[in-house]
């Protein structure tokens, strides 16, 4: 477990635009381990999208690089589960799931068993032939996760996926995550503002800074897996853990008040 | 009024049968005014015209001009125009809406083109192509090529601004998730681009569609010996005015005809809609 994944190596990203400069991201350095989930909190507008964009080759770096591990030579560095709307309106279900193999011109038969492998899982067989305007949030998001993890990448980048859903929702799409990563135990980096999910998702959690963000703490989240919801919630390290970020949200946001 | 009905009837699904009826006999009622509005012009139109309250010798009653238009189909002279209208409208259609569509497309995905072309493009639309009309026959003589350019020039650039703006609008989210899962140029295209501008590039077609009838009226008043557009600006011009008629309608038909087809189209071609 102790492989570095990804490194990253004293990253700044700044956005400049008319004379004015904005710092998004400050100085930012970490691993992340093979295998491991990894969750990013912070205030909004704390750059920890662009963090994300940027592993994801949406954005590039100012100044500071980083790296992902290659395992396997025939495999994507990474795919990236994106927020609502993420997936294509004018593909059905099924070519959505299919796309990233489609576009690596995979033999049709590895795209449909992987395809239909993955589409299973997320429960969504009967609907694999419709269009997204006919399905729910809450389906939609199930499509975007099949279609990164049928992608089978080094690693997976979440920004954060459940954030336009309902709580009850949540919580389902929450534990199916759980359940289809604990079965590739893929290395994830997800982002969120939401302190319960990153509680119940993680390994270690990543604490940043408004702007200009910075990751200034880290907090091991080490509550046995197979996990839960309720397991999650009654155990007794996730109150104080939950406090810990809880303060240190406050600060920052009472910080970028001033 | 409610307490009333409460009283008669419990049970909450016949109440709300009733509503359902209601609703029903409401929509079936609008209906019947959308298919009476046009009989009832008609007929508003027979009686002015017959009791002299119009002039009929501008405004002929709708019986006589049903009565010219049998005459002119038995006789084989209308179909004759309509053919080679039709012919000059569809060719005109396409020789303006496929280059239409890849210039749009151009200048849409490549933006040193956009920037390159948009003033060309923005300077000659606002330049009727009626007025050019003169130039075009002399460049390409009275025969039908003159008004299929004359078509295909004014349906050209809706098409063109659709297509471009289609392409520019298209979510920018799809297009990073294009570049996330390492989709190259020609998969971008055919997978996003393309797709992606459909809804937009389709707006654009079905105005082409309208301004190519509208054209085609007006370039067949110059330099043509046939045609619905020849057929009304003679018998204009020797005041026939039911075979005049007799061409509007004509155009009007082919103009409802024509939008529903295309809408059709819009709807096999974007079921994602």
């Amino acid at each position: 477990m102790e492989n570095t994944k990804i490194s990253i190596n004293n990253l700044t990203k700044v956005f400049f635009k008319k004379n004015n400069s904005v710092t998004a991201l400050e100085d930012i350095s970490m691993e992340i381990f093979e295998g491991e989930f990894v969750c990013l909190v912070g205030p909004s507008g704390c750059g920890k999208t662009t963090l994300l964009r940027i592993l994801a080759g949406l954005e590039t770096t100012s100044v500071g690089d980083f790296e992902i591990k290659l395992g396997k030579e025939d495999r994507p560095l990474q795919s990236m589960v994106f927020q609502e709307r993420g997936i294509i309106p004018w593909l059905t279900v099924e070519e959505n799931v299919a796309f990233g193999l489609k576009m690596r011109h995979l033999p049709k038969s590895v795209i449909k068993e992987r395809t239909d492998y993955y589409i299973k899982k997320v429960g969504l067989e009967k609907f694999s032939k419709l269009f997204p305007k006919e399905l729910s949030g809450g389906m939609k998001q199930r499509v975007s996760i099949a279609r990164a993890f049928a992608n089978d990448p080094e690693i997976l980048l979440m920004d954060e996926p459940f954030a336009a859903l309902d709580e009850q929702n949540k919580f389902i799409l929450q534990e199916e995550l759980l359940s289809i990563w604990e079965e590739t135990k893929k290395t994830v980096l997800f982002i969120t503002h939401s302190i319960d999910e990153a509680l119940l998702l993680s390994d270690r959690i990543l604490l940043m800074s408004a702007q200009p963000g910075k990751i200034i703490k880290e907090i091991k989240n080490d509550i046995p897996r197979p996990r839960n919801i309720e397991k999650i919630r009654s155990h007794q390290q996730t109150t104080k853990n939950f406090i810990e970020i809880l303060n240190h949200l406050h600060e920052e946001v009472q910080k970028s008040r001033k | 009024m409610k307490e009333e009905k409460r009283a008669l009837t419990h049970d909450p699904v016949e109440v709300e049968q009733q509503e359902w009826k209601k609703r029903r006999l409401n929509e079936r009622w609008k209906q019947t005014l959308t298919i009476a509005s046009p009989i009832f012009l008609l007929i508003l139109w027979e009686f002015l015209s017959r009791t002299n309250l119009i002039d009929v010798r501008f405004f002929p009653p709708p019986t006589d001009i049903i009565y010219t238009f049998y005459n002119m189909s038995v006789s084989g002279e209308l179909f004759h125009h309509i053919g080679v209208s039709l012919y000059r409208i569809f060719a005109g259609f396409l020789l303006g809406v496929i280059p239409g569509i890849v210039i749009g497309l151009l200048m849409g995905l490549y933006s040193p083109i956009r920037h390159f072309v948009s003033p060309i493009v923005m300077a000659l639309m606002p330049i009727p192509t009626l007025a050019l009309l003169p130039i075009i026959i002399i460049l390409f003589g009275i025969g039908d090529f003159s008004k299929i350019f004359t078509i295909a020039g004014s349906v050209f650039f809706p098409v063109v601004i659709n297509t471009t703006a289609g392409v520019i609008n298209i979510d920018s989210i799809y297009l990073d998730v294009a570049k996330n899962y390492g989709a190259n140029s020609k998969d971008f295209f055919f997978k996003i681009a393309l797709p992606g501008s459909l809804p937009v590039m389709m707006e654009g077609i079905q105005m082409g569609q309208a301004i190519a009838l509208l054209t085609i009226v007006a370039a067949e008043m110059m330099g043509a010996t046939s045609g619905i557009g020849y057929l009304i600006w003679t018998s204009y011009k020797a005041f026939l005015l039911k075979e005049m008629f007799v061409g509007l309608i004509l155009i009007s038909f082919f103009g409802y005809l024509f939008s529903l087809i295309l809408r059709y189209l819009q709807k096999k071609i974007l079921p994602w809609r």
